[in-house]
């Protein structure tokens, strides 16, 4: 079994890397690309803190095999913030809500409500329940999180009447 | 068949700390050539917000910003000595050794800035926004970026502070078992609304009303929030969480997330909280813990609440359909 090169356009950028076969995307963004917001929890996909956005829609990356996925479009926690000094409306909502604890839930969390508020900029609570539906949470109650999501898409709504998220 | 509706309280003391061989935390608090102050804690957080206290707590102490703090827990081999983050005793063992390390350092920080501003530093005070200046005279004082690159580069001095917080360890008095284990008690009491279904067996909490006593909330927002998260961990351990359901037989536990059954985003309580604020005399700023305590008067409120619902009384947790059902086949002479 021999090493192939897979290309992945990760946050907006092209990556070119070297993987094992088997490699999982969660193991190439953290190990071959060095972005280790994506969390590693239980690489069975019943967690979620390893979440990412996979050609625009949400998936559990520990479950996905990087190798077929080459020339896709990837992105991570790290591509999310607006700016260099400016964070998503997401993630200042989970700050200001304290939608955030230990943090290890964070990164799948924003990335799940992220691919929701960019197919349904308006959603109800339910729809960010079934959204998250896959992403575990052992400190917050999950109450924090809901609210921040919609205060998020209120904001982002606010911003940007024309424009999805 | 029908839903049966139920109410249930419980109420619960819980000690801040605990009797240990003595029980110390110790901190250190040194001044940068910028001005900011690093506490070094061997204290870890882990999500509960101890960074955020321990920066509050010396601020407050220091009278500077709560900006030009840090917090740096990198290092258990290298740090000053803590127990540990448990017992729910951070916030009040470590939030004293950071107050004492504070007032060290800020006896150092004023003499500095009385040596800078030629008077005594009897006569400074700090205004809590980032300057030391004369007490009545705002206009003569020192910025602390100015003050801390004289104390390193021309007084030589170091604005630093020692702190340690030591509960001896506490004996039991072989005649009366009299013993003092912990520095406070955190109280807590927990009204649940549950419905039970008669068919299923079925338990669905439908509200959580929580008043808290907790010395002093350092942070509501992070206390109100640490309640929340608690109640629901306290609803998971009261309905749905084991690893061994049918202990001693060790069969049918999970072995992932899939399999280990916890409530989800879907599954949440109406949620009402209160925080009561009674500061205790040994506590940082009167604060006592609200660490492990959140999740704990959910769970017999919740069990009350079943028994109040449909007179089954379940003594083992997760209160699970099948118990209930066993419960109620009991009561109703229907055979298991």
């Amino acid at each position: 079994m021999r090493p192939s090169i897979v290309s992945l356009e990760v946050n907006g950028s092209h990556r070119d890397f070297l993987v094992q076969p088997g490699t999982t995307l969660l193991a190439a963004l953290r190990e071959a690309l060095g972005l280790t917001a994506t969390r590693k929890g239980c690489e069975t996909g019943s967690c979620g803190a390893c979440t990412v956005i996979l050609d625009g829609e949400p998936v559990m990356s520990c479950l996905c095999l990087v190798e077929p996925l080459d020339g896709a479009r990837v992105e991570t926690l790290e591509g999310v913030a607006t700016g260099p000094d400016e964070l998503h409306p997401l993630q200042q909502a989970f700050i200001d809500g304290f939608a955030t604890q230990c943090g290890f839930c964070t990164a799948g969390m924003i990335m799940a409500a992220k691919a929701l508020l960019a197919r349904n900029p308006s959603p109800c609570r339910e729809d960010v329940i079934v959204a998250i539906s896959g992403n575990v949470c052992r400190c917050t109650g999950y109450a924090a999180i809901i609210d921040a999501i919609l205060e998020a898409a209120a904001d982002l709504r606010a911003a940007r009447p024309s424009r999805a998220a | 068949m029908a839903r049966l509706r139920g109410r249930g309280m419980a109420s619960v003391n819980y000690p801040t700390g605990m009797n240990l061989g003595g029980d110390p935390s110790q901190a250190l608090i040194h001044a940068t050539t910028t001005g900011s102050f690093v506490i070094s804690l061997s204290s870890v957080d882990l999500g509960q917000g101890l960074k955020t206290i321990m920066a509050q707590i010396a601020a407050e102490t220091l009278g500077v910003p709560y900006g030009n703090v840090m917090v740096d827990t990198a290092d258990t081999d290298t740090g000053p000595h803590c127990m540990g983050t448990f017992a729910s005793r951070a916030t009040h063992r470590v939030g004293n050794a950071v107050i004492m390390a504070a007032k060290e350092a800020r006896e150092v920080m004023m003499q500095v800035a009385a040596d800078e501003l030629e008077v005594d530093p009897d006569d400074l005070t700090s205004d809590g926004e980032g300057r030391i200046h004369v007490v009545g005279s705002p206009e003569k004082g020192i910025g602390l970026v100015e003050l801390a690159l004289a104390a390193h580069f021309k007084h030589g001095r170091t604005i630093s502070g020692r702190g340690i917080y030591m509960k001896p360890k506490s004996d039991v008095d072989p005649e009366t078992g009299r013993m003092d284990p912990d520095s406070a008690q955190a109280h807590a009491c927990t009204v649940a609304e549950v419905e039970v279904d008669d068919e299923t067996g079925e338990v669905f909490v439908l509200k959580l009303t929580n008043v808290y006593e907790i010395g002093r909330a350092m942070n509501p927002a992070m206390a109100h929030q640490q309640i929340v998260g608690g109640a629901w961990m306290g609803i998971s351990h009261a309905l749905y969480e084991t690893t061994e359901p049918y202990y001693p037989d060790r069969s049918h536990g999970p072995t992932d997330f899939a399999g280990y059954l916890m409530p989800g985003p879907g599954d949440l309580a109406e949620m009402r909280s209160a925080i009561i604020e009674r500061p205790a005399k040994n506590g940082p700023y009167g604060a006592k813990g609200i660490g492990e305590m959140t999740a704990n008067s959910p769970i017999p409120a919740i069990a009350n609440a079943i028994f109040d619902a449909c007179g089954v009384r379940v003594d083992e947790m997760p209160i699970t359909p099948e118990r209930v059902l066993r419960g109620l086949d009991a009561l109703r002479g229907t055979p298991a």
